[in-house]
């Protein structure tokens, strides 16, 4: 199976007043064909970075690669000219914005904007513009598009906002689509529609996801595979079975922890993980996740883990997977000393 | 938005009636003033009291004023024999339409460019040269800025003349020195306009579709930026049209600002009057123009 | 650091959570003023501005005092000179010690200046400030009437205020302030009423605080920063419409000196000693110049949100 999208060791930092902020560090993972991946973890881990670096939307001033390579059909995007990807952003790969409210240009009507993202693809006549924008609204569900079309952002409601948003990324029938948390500003009843669009066009259109979130109930309902980012690395990933059935890290059992699900019983208190994320101008030289962890010893703080394989699927940066580690009674531990 | 325009209008009609009501009385309350003043020969006096109604009660020379000017009589100056304030003031509208719409234009469409370059290059030296000739316009009066253009561009290196209007070259110091501060400060609210609208999200997404950098400028950020300029379009009319007093006084230019100024210094009231009143309302209506296109160009405030 | 590759004995001994470092306070608390006054002495730019104003100030004061001419003392001999040991700045069109006159233009410009922005910030924070408090009819009143007011050019009114009320420091100060007191009025309106509806206003109110309390207490510690930067920045303004009026012949009386009187005594002499006009020009831009920057850098420093570059 070939990796549609490859990203290889990326590191991104940004330039700011008070120092460096190294962002992303080391981070590698592969997008497959047709299926939906999603990076899960709090604000401030690095996974809308990862996510905006892949089409460099990052501020160019004060955001640049340490290091890495993001490849993309063979190509590598960071070293890629701009004019090659321009033709990649909105046409190869589409961006979905986290904040509908914001993200549309409040003085230009909506058809225009939408058709916006194919207009310099191809010279096309503009009925027939007319008539892609037309098409491509109906299919994210937005009734009467053609007065639609003709209107501007603010008569519309977050949720329609939304599925312009959407609209706009798919009409350059890209083959990858990356969401950064579509549905955390919107009502809960009106993220469930979205998501449910997002699942149904990615099977109907073959495009491939990466919808990045901090709702772990997001994750399970929608994705794949599952990226466990923390202080801008990654920690965990796997499928989604494996990470919700089988946590191989103490973060993600963190994270399963405080979320209450239809099982957890009346009286139990939600779990928070203690502390905070790390400063990421001098991040910690270990695992960045040691300070807060109940199981954390002294190399944790001292090397950052080594990649341990459990499955075909399922990878994790941990020293509990070590076979000197103590045996722990909620953590996956692999047979020690087999696959790492 | 029609309810809107009207409010607009309603408070502007009423601006101008109280505008030309503090007139009324402060013309009655001026020291040596139209109808006491010894420089006066019997005649103009008597035809004076004859125009303004002297001998009748208060409220009928009230009345008999606001039927005037409603039909844009203004009597006749005192110090110009024989002419009426109309004529003067048509004779030298020209003059002040010419340079001042000049400058206005010029101080907009300099101050845009400025204003965009400045934020385009932000940190940089263009930046800071921009930055720089804004803080200057906002900081010294016109008069300085023109008494400063006239030594050097016409006394010490004779470059361009600076009295009168007889050809289009004359113009051209006078039109400096009127528009820079205006320039200035369009180029100003110009940058820190577009400064927030490049930080916007909408921008990011423009750039997602694949947009190369001149169109995300161009269709999407000048588009936005623009706005704000139409809200201050009334005050800076306003800034050059007093300018006007000033610059065309050290320029020698016989437009109105010139005769204001000197009517003032020659206590010829009824040409203060007429000239005072006819600012006035030319600045009501160009606040009230700038409120009503505020309205229309922002879609948000559009519909409601 | 280097990475330590030998393991150490007690390299997998659990410790567990690490997390006394990372709540420790990083910086020490200040107040709102101090906080507002260290800004402001980062920034040079604004810092120096403060300065400068403070030295020409100064020199208002002193040199008229200390100087061995009087502002007023013609000297048929000595006229348009250029600079001199004995004239520093040269002497006017009438022989007259520049240096002088123009310190006591400054004496009176600046004061103008200072004192027309202060009241009218002053009158317009009251009425704008009990009128957004109170609202009700009284507000709805006020609003309407400055609606109409604020049509009204200012400049135009104080010109016929002048004409009416004669020259002289005193009508300058209350043409200025008859129109100008809008501007903040508005402003200051517009705050408390934002402010009025923030839920610690609503908090203090249901502990039953009295509202006289509540007005001095809170809301007008929160709006005083934004007062205090609009003053600053409308004394540049007031200092040039005394220029501008003086310029056309409506501000103060010769022999009496402003900066305005000065500038266009300057302008005559443009062709024979231009030096007068530039050197009042440098003067009455710079005052400006700085108390825009100062307001500028006042504006960013009192900003509670604004914590710029640290």
């Amino acid at each position: 199976m070939e990796n549609i999208l490859e990203l290889n060791h990326v590191s991104f930092s940004f330039r700011t007043y008070g120092g460096v902020i190294k962002a992303v560090r080391d981070v590698s993972f592969e997008l497959h064909p047709g299926e939906i991946l999603g990076i899960v973890g709090e604000s401030g881990c690095g996974k809308s970075v990862t996510a905006q670096s892949i089409l460099r939307l990052n501020p160019e001033s004060t955001g640049f690669f340490e290091s890495g390579s993001i490849l993309y059909q063979g190509q590598d995007i960071v070293r890629m000219q701009k004019k090659e990807l321009r033709k990649i952003r909105g046409g190869e790969i589409g961006f979905i914005f986290q904040d509908p409210m914001t993200s549309l240009n409040p003085t230009m009507k909506i058809g225009k904007q939408i058709a916006e993202a194919i207009k310099k693809r191809r010279s096309l006549p503009k009925r027939e513009i007319v008539q892609r924008v037309s098409s491509i609204l109906k299919r994210v569900g937005i009734s009467d598009p053609e007065r639609r079309m003709k209107q501007y952002p603010h008569e519309l409601s977050g949720g329609m906002k939304q599925r312009i948003m959407i609209a706009m990324a798919l009409i350059g029938n890209p083959k990858v689509i990356i969401a950064d948390e579509p549905t955390t500003s919107l009502d809960v009843t009106i993220a469930a529609q979205i998501l449910k669009l997002m699942k149904k066009l990615s099977r109907e259109m073959q495009v491939s996801v990466i919808l990045i979130t901090h709702d772990l109930g997001v994750i399970a309902k929608t994705c794949d595979r599952v990226i466990v980012m923390y202080g801008g690395k990654i920690l965990e990933r796997g499928t989604v079975r494996e990470i919700f059935y089988q946590p191989a890290h103490p973060y993600t059992r963190g994270l399963l922890n405080s979320i209450a699900t239809l099982n957890t019983k009346k009286d139990t208190k939600l779990q928070p993980i203690e502390g905070t994320p790390p400063d990421l101008f001098h991040p910690p030289v270990g695992c960045p996740f040691a300070a807060r962890c109940k199981y954390g010893m002294h190399i944790c703080h001292r090397e950052m883990p080594t990649h341990c394989a459990l499955s075909d699927e399922h990878h994790v940066f941990c020293w509990l997977q070590d076979e000197k580690a103590p045996k722990v009674p909620d953590i996956f531990q692999q047979n020690r000393g087999a696959l790492c | 938005m029609k309810k809107y325009v009207i409010k607009r209008i309603i408070i502007s009609v009423i601006t101008v009636f109280v505008l030309t009501t503090v007139v009324f009385f402060l013309v009655r309350l001026m020291p040596g003033g139209p109808f006491t003043n010894p420089k006066m020969t019997p005649e103009v006096q008597k035809a004076m009291e004859a125009y303004y109604g002297l001998d009748k009660p208060l409220p009928v020379q009230y009345l008999t004023y606001m039927n005037n000017l409603l039909h844009g009589d203004f009597g006749y100056s005192m110090t110009h024999a024989n002419q009426s304030v109309n004529s003067i003031m048509f004779r030298a509208f020209p003059f002040s339409a010419d340079v001042g719409i000049r400058a206005l234009v010029f101080a907009f469409s300099i101050g845009i460019v400025l204003g965009i370059i400045a934020a385009l290059n932000r940190g940089k030296k263009l930046d800071f040269v921009c930055v720089l000739i804004a803080i200057i316009g906002t900081s010294v009066p016109d008069f300085i800025i023109g008494g400063v253009l006239q030594y050097f561009f016409g006394i010490k290196w004779g470059l361009l003349p600076i009295a009168q209007y007889k050809g289009f070259r004359y113009t051209i110091l006078p039109m400096l020195a009127l528009a820079f501060a205006t320039l200035a400060s369009v180029s100003r609210i110009m940058r820190s306009s577009m400064l927030e609208v490049i930080n916007q999200d909408y921008i990011k997404t423009a750039k997602a579709k694949g947009l190369n950098d001149v169109e995300v400028v161009a269709k999407h950020e000048i588009r936005n930026a623009i706005m704000p300029i139409v809200t201050i379009m009334g005050p800076l009319v306003a800034s050059v049209l007093t300018g006007t007093f000033v610059i065309e006084s050290i320029f020698a230019i016989p437009g109105m600002g010139k005769y204001y100024v000197e009517s003032i210094s020659s206590l010829d009231y009824t040409m203060v009057l007429g000239m005072t009143v006819f600012f006035g309302v030319l600045l009501v209506i160009a606040n009230t123009i700038t409120d009503i296109a505020y309205g229309m160009i922002d879609p948000r405030i559009r519909v409601r | 650091m280097e990475q330590q590759t030998v393991a150490l004995e007690n390299d997998f001994e659990v410790v567990g959570r690490q997390l006394e470092e990372m709540e420790s306070i990083s910086r020490p608390s200040l107040s709102y003023w101090q906080d507002a006054w260290r800004r402001i002495k980062k920034n040079k730019v604004a810092f120096f501005s403060m300065l400068l104003i403070a030295f020409y100030i100064l020199l208002a004061i002193f040199v008229p005092i200390f100087s061995p001419w009087n502002f007023a003392e013609q000297n048929a001999d000595d006229m348009n000179a250029g600079f001199s040991a004995a004239h520093w700045f040269g002497t006017d069109s009438l022989g007259r010690d520049l240096f002088v006159r123009a310190w006591m233009g400054a004496r009176v410009s600046l004061t103008i200046g200072f004192l027309a922005a202060i009241l009218n910030a002053v009158i317009g924070t009251c009425i704008g400030g009990l009128s957004g408090y109170y609202g009700g009819k009284i507000d709805m009143f006020i609003m309407r009437l400055v609606d109409v007011l604020y049509g009204i050019p200012p400049l135009i009114v104080t010109i016929l205020v002048m004409i009416v009320i004669g020259r002289g420091i005193s009508s300058l100060i209350i043409a200025m302030i008859i129109v100008g007191w809008i501007g903040s009025c508005r402003f200051v309106r517009g705050e408390v009423l934002r402010l009025k509806n923030q839920d610690y206003i609503l908090a203090a109110k249901l502990l039953g605080v009295p509202d006289l309390v509540i007005i001095l207490k809170h809301l007008i510690p929160n709006v005083m920063g934004l007062i205090i930067t609009n003053l600053t920045l409308a004394i540049p303004g007031a200092i040039f419409q005394e220029a501008f009026l003086s310029f056309i012949g409506l501000g103060i009386a010769p022999p009496d000196a402003s900066w305005g009187i000065l500038a266009k005594e300057g302008i005559k002499m443009l062709r024979i000693a231009p030096q007068q006009l530039l050197i009042t020009g440098f003067l009455i831009s710079t005052t400006m110049l700085a108390l825009n920057l100062f307001g500028d850098g006042l504006r960013d420093a009192l900003d509670p949100r604004y914590r710029g570059t640290e």
